[in-house]
């Protein structure tokens, strides 16, 4: 099932989409992924992934009021689809399923 | 955001964005990106900021968010090419005066400036013929007297040659040549004049020529080997095959042999010769004189040429450093002389820099200079009446901008078609000036038989593709300011009130056009006035001596005294003379002349003559008398001084100078001491431009190659028939040459005439494309003044001060072109073009104001007709319909 996939950065982003509803948009999910992981990522990577999540029918975006701010250009707010939800949770509780089926005695070791 | 920083991204950047970026993502895009800049601009400095902007806008080029070719967006533009060209045409047969103004403006000029392209691609194309022929270099000298400016000469010596073939890594093949062989080449009674250049034997390995027979390399490596043109060897030997055979030429006892035949060289090639001799022939004739060893002397430098080709990756640069050392270790044998050697790329022989002592064909730097200033001259004015016009008559295309605009017409798509229409325009007149072309090509090629021999001027579909792309250029600048202005007009401003201001905000900038368009054919038409002067001047100039029905004759190697017999029984011939050369057409034979002062030495410029020259040509004496008439003497005696050879040594007056011992270069036994038996009055020896210095007549009859024949007839063509038929009797292989000295005396100054011919048709076209141009603004301007005219009119203004109204804003600007074109083309020529003659016409009053007072009534005219009819018309006519 490649394409519908959640690639591990595309899930990240499409979480913070979900924290910062609903004024979801580029620089600020940039941000928000510098501060909930310390990552730096660039402008144009979360666009791409922005780009791909639309396509794949995760997340819709929609034009907001203009603002002086952004030399007067409007934000595109993102939110994320039904689709969307269903592959995050899909995600989250294959990841669960994992989760539950490693023994206790892993966490022991350390 | 902080609005006090005031710092923005940089804008290149974001036009980039704008660019490539779809547009269903680029206010996002340029949002975020904006935001971020701020952030940063905030937290890391402007500079920081910009830089991570620029990243930034490039880390988005991805494939998602560039700009796909949009088929549809294409397919739009066709459609409206189709439609700009429609409504292009349109436009043009609408406006049947304005476009034939322009079309007939340009078409004259653009002819003008097809003979010029076609003139610089076939400049261009010489010598490009040859293998690498950017590769192949010239050796060329500098040549420097003590302290004086240096002469440059396209010549160097046979022993640069041979170094640079010691010592020189680097090169492929280089060629020694030496020019001027030439002879008579009999076989048996069958005499054909031949002539050539002694060549090493690598010839054809620096050049590409065509070697037909024989074997590229051992061709030329024998003495007294020859290799003939085919034009030649046919010649020559008529269908025989001419491998092999041999000649003699002129009284030489060793025959040549034909060892190869090559193509002749092509017409674009600046070396033109009709056979090559070896080198070798050259040097063993030097050698049969083993104590004269100067013709391989550093400083025989005049008139051996040395080419090579050099080695891929060797560069000029390489090979002119290992020449500095030649020529500084040559160069310490002499104290008085420098010669340095360096290198000329072939390629710019025939238009390069202007050195002495040319192999074949070359004209200059000069003449490619002239050629395109001129020409631009007059497609630039053809293009200011089109801008001007365009911009006068936007007041009514700018409604139809106004519609387009508001159906979704973009500025581009507006530009485009304003540039389409004026390339349309110039396109139409490409076809007329293609058609002038062919009418002022011969023309041209026959103004002077340099010309001739230069260029050809055939058309080939480089030389066609170039007048397109100079045709699609000129349109697109001549249309650029119109569509432009056009293009910016906003739909609402136009469409609410047509005569907005701002339309004729651009008054001034037409202003400006006109005045520059005026002063330029001014100043054309004043030069061509100047010019003529200065060639009648030249012409009716006072040499000192009479020139008038005397015919010079070469004798090409023919008897002396043989001819002069055979020309004396011809009754029309009344004397006839002997000399060396012929005075005040540029030639010259100079030596160093001493008084008593033996530190004292100047050039002593002279010609050999016979005892009948001075009375023939009417030289006028001062003291003493003429040569008289003696055999071939030992050793030459006498000589016949002008004034100031007097002056320059103080040797008094022409009396006491009589009996006074000059001293004239050397021959072979010693100094050549020369008692002055006569002073002449001073002439004028040289052409008009240098002054007079010291000139002296001397005596040697064996020195003489030339007749005066002094003509009394009324019929000149029977006359020269009869001199014909004498020479033919003693001579059948050379033809006849003669010229009479007046005509040689034309020839002389034939550059004024042809400059005067060039600047004149020029002064006509532009005139005529400024005066096409002033027509155009007067129809316009009565046009849209009509009702003012007829309002002024009604209210009780005469017709002739309406006409006055209306033309002295014209009047005015031709009057600010006169008084910048009269002191700009007189400076021109006073302090530039003239500044270094020292005999010439003075520009006077004619020359100055003709030129202006026919532009003046040309304009007037022009303007003149068309307020006349504009006040003539009935006013009721014009008011009532409204």
């Amino acid at each position: 099932m490649k394409g519908t996939h959640l690639g591990e950065f595309q899930e990240l982003v499409l979480l913070s989409i979900g924290v910062l509803y609903p004024e979801a948009y580029g620089v600020g999910i940039k941000e928000e992924i510098y501060a909930k992981t310390g990552r730096k990522v660039t402008l144009s990577t979360v666009h791409a992934a922005l780009n791909r999540l639309e396509k794949k029918g995760l997340i819709k975006s929609e034009l907001g009021e203009a603002t002086k701010i952004r030399g007067g250009k409007r934000k595109r707010y993102l939110t994320i689809t039904a689709y969307g939800i269903k592959m995050l949770s899909e995600s989250r509780a294959q990841r669960e399923q994992f989760w539950n089926a490693i023994p206790k005695v892993v966490f022991d070791v350390n | 955001m902080k609005p006090s920083t005031g710092h923005t991204p940089p804008k290149w950047a974001n036009r980039l964005l704008e660019w490539y970026c779809r547009p269903e993502l680029l206010e996002d895009l340029q949002g975020d990106l904006h935001e971020y800049f701020d952030r940063n601009l905030a937290s890391k400095g402007p500079k920081r900021a910009r830089i991570n902007f620029v990243m930034d806008v490039l880390k988005f080029m991805r494939p998602y968010t560039i700009r796909k070719l949009e088929i549809l967006n294409n397919l739009t533009t066709i459609v409206m090419f189709k439609n700009y060209f429609k409504t292009s045409l349109r436009s043009i047969a609408r406006n049947k005066l304005f476009s034939a103004i322009n079309i007939i403006g340009l078409a004259v000029s653009m002819s003008v400036c097809l003979l010029a392209i076609s003139f610089l691609v076939e400049i261009d194309s010489y010598d490009r013929f040859h293998e690498d022929a950017d590769q192949i270099y010239r050796v060329k000298n500098s040549y420097q007297f003590l302290q004086e400016d240096p002469s440059y000469f396209a010549s160097t010596s046979i022993l640069a040659g041979k170094l640079i073939q010691e010592q020189v890594p680097g090169i492929k093949a280089s060629v020694i040549m030496h020019r001027g062989f030439s002879g008579d080449a009999k076989m048996g009674d069958y005499i054909v004049p031949v002539s050539g250049i002694h060549t090493t034997e690598d010839f054809f390995e620096v050049f590409s020529f065509e070697l037909l027979r024989g074997n590229p390399e051992t061709a030329l490596s024998e003495p007294h080997s020859i290799v003939l043109t085919d034009e030649t060897a046919e010649k020559l030997f008529k269908g025989q095959d001419p491998m092999g055979q041999t000649f003699q030429v002129g009284n030489e006892e060793t025959p040549y042999q034909v060892t190869g035949v090559m193509k002749k060289p092509p017409h674009h090639s600046h070396l033109r010769f009709q056979s090559l001799v070896s080198f070798a022939t050259y040097e063993e004739k030097r050698k049969e004189n083993p104590e004269e060893t100067y013709w391989i002397s550093w400083s025989n430098m005049w008139a051996n040429y040395v080419y090579m080709k050099l080695e891929d990756g060797t560069s000029q640069e390489d090979i002119e450093a290992r020449l500095v050392p030649i020529n500084d270790k040559q160069n310490e044998k002499s104290d008085r002389v420098t010669i340095n050697t360096s290198l000329q790329p072939m390629l710019a022989i025939v238009a390069g820099e202007n050195l002495s002592n040319q192999i074949g064909m070359s004209m200059g730097p000069e003449g490619t200079w002239i050629i395109v200033i001129l020409t631009s001259i007059v497609i630039l004015s053809a293009g200011f009446n089109y801008t001007n016009l365009s911009i006068a008559r936007s007041l009514r295309r700018a409604k139809e901008v106004g519609v387009r605009k508001v159906v979704g017409a973009t500025r581009g798509q507006v530009f485009t078609q304003f540039i389409i229409e004026a390339t349309i325009i110039s396109l139409i007149a490409l076809v007329f000036a293609y058609l002038l072309f062919f009418l002022i090509k011969p023309e041209f090629l026959n103004l002077d038989p340099d010309i001739q021999q230069m260029l050809l001027l055939e058309n080939s579909p480089k030389v066609f593709l170039f007048f397109i792309l100079f045709a699609v250029l000129v349109g697109f600048l001549a249309g650029f300011f119109p569509a432009t202005f056009l293009s910016k007009l906003r739909a609402v401003s136009v469409l609410k009130d047509a005569s907005n201001t701002k339309l004729f905000s651009k008054v001034n900038m037409r202003k400006v056009l006109i005045v520059t368009q005026f002063t330029l054919s001014l100043i054309f038409i004043i030069s061509a006035s100047i010019e003529l002067k200065q060639y009648k001047y030249a012409l009716a100039f006072d040499l000192g001596y009479d020139t008038e029905n005397v015919l010079n004759i070469w004798l090409q190697g023919n008897d002396i005294d043989q001819m002069a017999n055979a020309f004396a029984s011809v009754p029309e011939v009344s004397q006839i003379s002997r000399s060396a050369m012929i005075t005040s057409v540029g030639n010259r034979y100079s030596e160093t002349i001493k008084y008593e002062d033996p530190t004292d030495s100047t050039d002593l410029t002279y010609n050999f003559i016979d005892e009948h020259y001075l009375p023939l040509m009417g030289n006028r004496f001062l003291a003493g008398s003429n040569f008289e008439s003696r055999q071939l003497q030992e050793r030459e005696e006498s000589i016949i001084v002008n004034e100031q050879v007097l002056k320059r040594f103080n040797i008094g007056t022409p009396q006491e100078a009589l009996g006074k011992y000059v001293q004239v270069g050397r021959d072979s036994q010693g100094p050549r001491k020369l008692r002055i038996i006569g002073v002449v009055e001073d002439f004028q020896y040289a052409t008009i431009q240098e002054s007079i210095e010291s000139f002296g007549f001397r005596y040697a009859p064996d020195r003489l190659e030339m007749l005066n024949l002094k003509i009394a007839t009324t019929d000149v063509m029977a006359t020269m028939e009869k001199l014909e038929t004498a020479w033919n009797g003693l001579d059948q292989v050379h033809p006849f040459e003669a010229t009479f000295y007046d005509e040689e005396i034309q020839r002389t100054y034939a550059e004024h005439s042809i400059l005067f011919t060039i600047v004149g048709f020029l002064a006509f076209l532009t005139i005529s494309i400024a005066a096409l141009g002033l027509l155009g603004m007067g129809v316009y301007t009565a046009e849209t003044r009509l009702k003012e005219i007829s309002i002024r009119k009604v209210l009780g203004a005469s017709e002739g001060s309406l006409v006055t109204l209306l033309a002295r804003g014209f009047m005015w600007l031709l009057i600010i072109s006169a008084a910048i074109a009269v002191p700009a083309a007189y400076f021109l020529f006073d302090s530039v073009i003239l500044a270094d003659a020292v005999n010439k016409a003075n520009i006077g009053f004619i020359e100055l104001f003709a030129g202006v007072i026919i532009i003046f009534a040309i304009g007037f005219l022009t303007i003149g007709t068309q307020t006349w009819k504009a006040a003539k018309s009935n006013p009721a006519q014009t008011l009532r319909s409204e």
